[in-house]
């Protein structure tokens, strides 16, 4: 913290209002926290349909993040290592997903794998319908989140002294060999935390989503639907539940990169 | 010298490469199988640059590359059997010293009782068999670079290139990896040497090419160079108009340039066969004996009195060349003229004796 002799009354001032963010981060989550009881919170955990649709929720984003990944990963070593024609066009592009709004994302999905779409009757013609299916969740969730980790990864490979990778080559290695060995272990660590970011994104999405499948339910529309048809008291325990499922698994993936990291470095 | 007779190991034949702000013209050179070639020249000059294209890490605009007679300028970086030691080691900081060093050998598909073999090996030659399963975070700048040597050397590279090896060490690790450099040449390793130090260069190289801003200005033997330095910029850049070849025997404090000519060396040092080096400024002239406490005297006539920009050039033959800078005023007052005796006085001090 900052030493006695800097507490000028512009610090404290800043302390202050920084104070206020947290309070205003913590007070709705805590509030609903504490109006949940926890029998209701134990009743809710027990219902079928919220059990389905959490999992639903878990694994379609980890395929959306795994999935997407594979290519994803290539394309932040290409933007971190060459330069190439429209390189900050391609920069915009990626940042897309981002600052629309995901409703409209939604839209711009649907129409994109629908029935009539040539990726909808490509997928029809092996038996894989995207609307109103886990595929479908996977995409929208895919194209809200993937910004996170393409920037993440983009910034480790950076990261990485170009030293490295031609000392590498110099030794013999195939540029192949230079990138599995060198550039993606020393990059790691920021790409781990760009994949866990996706994951954790791509779990609360809600806009994207439930235009391109309502059913089966993510929980972020479960909840939604439960708010609409129900009301507030309704959509709280399932709320809490969720909260705190998605909090458990970012710390525990947190917590465990940190742990790899920790043996890598030793 | 090179042997003219058998086709170079490695030739440069009018390298160039264009940056914005930087670029390589016409650099040529050739060595022979066992040479230990020096880069010399001053930081940005470009001399790693020209490591870097030996290695194929840059591709050229211009000019070729061949090893052996067959053109490799083209060629991958991987197939090329070129060692380079980076100045900063380069040593991959996620994988321990064994990994490190077992690196290329993955690459060329060795047998695991043969990889292992190498390995034992290198590392004995490196003293660096102890610290096989450390981290590179936990090494000196010492040990790093002898990793990254070994690294270099289980590939059984055709040419060595050293950046700057010597650079980042302090006095006992210079002299120490120094021998060890010699010693890998004199077990046949060609090998590339870039420095900026000229007593560096003096005592390893057999071959020396003095680059300045991205052109080679002068390529041969230490003797040739520093001796008969083609232009100013290598004059003044090998910082000795004074160079000799001596040998220095063991137990005495007479340095031997010639049957006549032996010049007396205060620091104690290692001896044998060597260069001498005398700066321009150290060496003293006057018409008559004087008593002073100068213990190297010599008597000699005036060949030439060049006016520079730190005052006059004057050439003194005392059975060798040796220049001497003056002021102005002290040749007026001297009256020094060509054809004119004059006597020469140096320091014992002052004359510094590099080993081969």
């Amino acid at each position: 913290m900052f030493p006695k002799s800097n507490f000028s009354p512009l610090h404290s001032t800043f302390i202050l209002l920084g104070a206020l963010i947290l309070l205003f981060i913590l007070a709705p989550l805590l509030g609903m926290f504490f109006a949940t009881s926890p029998q209701s919170l134990f009743e809710t955990a027990k219902e079928t349909e919220v059990r389905d649709s959490i999992w639903l929720t878990l694994w379609t984003s980890m395929a959306a993040t795994l999935i997407f990944a594979i290519a994803a990963i290539p394309l932040a070593y290409l933007l971190a290592r060459k330069s190439f024609p429209l390189k900050k066009v391609v920069t915009a592009i990626i940042d897309i997903p981002v600052v629309i709004p995901h409703s409209a994302a939604g839209i711009a999905i649907l129409g994109f794998v629908s029935r009539n779409s040539v990726l909808g009757q490509m997928g029809s013609s092996v038996g894989l319908d995207f609307v109103g299916n886990p595929a479908g969740i996977i995409v929208a969730m895919a194209f809200v989140s993937i910004p996170f980790l393409i920037n993440a990864a983009r910034d480790g490979f950076s990261g990485v002294p170009v030293r490295l990778e031609k000392a590498a080559l110099t030794l013999g290695a195939s540029p192949k060999r230079v990138f599995f060995t060198i550039s993606l272990p020393l990059a790691w660590r920021n790409i781990l935390s760009g994949l866990i970011l996706m994951f954790a994104r791509g779990m609360s999405e809600f806009g994207a989503v439930i235009v391109v499948a309502y059913h089966p339910m993510v929980t972020p529309v479960l909840i939604y639907e439960r708010f609409g048809a129900f009301g507030l008291k309704y959509a709280r325990p399932v709320s809490v539940l969720f909260i705190l499922i998605t909090l458990s698994a970012f710390i525990l993936l947190r917590a465990l990169a940190k742990e790899k990291n920790k043996l890598k470095d030793e | 010298m090179n042997n003219m007779a058998s086709a170079p190991l490695l030739r440069l034949d009018g390298i160039s490469k264009r940056f914005p702000s930087f670029s390589l013209n016409g650099i040529s050179f050739s060595l022979q199988k066992g040479d230990y070639f020096i880069l010399l020249g001053v930081s940005g000059s470009g001399k790693s640059m020209v490591l870097e294209t030996i290695a194929g890490l840059v591709s050229p605009d211009g000019g070729s590359i061949f090893m052996n007679g067959r053109e490799i300028t083209r060629e991958k970086i991987q197939k090329r059997r070129i060692g380079l030691v980076f100045q900063d080691h380069a040593v991959f900081p996620h994988l321990n010293v064994l990994e490190n060093i077992a690196y290329p050998l993955k690459s060329h598909h060795t047998k695991s009782f043969e990889k292992k073999r190498i390995i034992e090996e290198v590392a004995s030659t490196l003293c660096i068999s102890g610290l096989l399963h450390r981290k590179p975070s936990t090494l000196s700048g010492g040990e790093l670079q002898r990793v990254a040597l070994a690294r270099a050397l289980v590939q059984k590279p055709e040419i060595l290139l050293l950046d700057e090896p010597l650079a980042s060490l302090d006095t006992k690790l210079k002299s120490e990896l120094r021998s060890l450099l010699r010693q890998l040449n004199r077990q046949g390793q060609t090998i590339i040497h870039v420095t900026h130090d000229y007593e560096e260069a003096l005592s390893l190289g057999n071959s020396i090419a003095v680059m300045h801003q991205g052109k080679i200005l002068q390529t041969g033997t230490p003797t040739e160079v520093f001796s008969h330095p083609k232009s100013e910029f290598v004059a003044h850049f090998t910082g000795a108009r004074n160079f000799f070849r001596a040998n220095y025997p063991e137990g005495t404090d007479y340095a031997s340039i010639n049957e006549n000519i032996s010049f007396r060396i205060s620091s104690p040092g290692i001896h044998g066969k060597g260069y001498i080096l005398l700066r321009r400024e150290d060496i003293f002239l006057s018409l008559t004996e004087v008593d002073t406490s100068v213990i190297n005297n010599f008597e000699g006539i005036v060949q030439e009195i060049v006016p520079t920009a730190v005052g006059y050039e004057v050439l003194v033959d005392i059975g060798i060349p040796l220049y001497s800078i003056i002021t102005a005023e002290s040749l007026a007052h001297l009256g020094l003229e060509e054809g004119k005796k004059c006597l020469t006085h140096f320091k014992a001090s002052a004359v510094r004796f590099i080993p081969e």
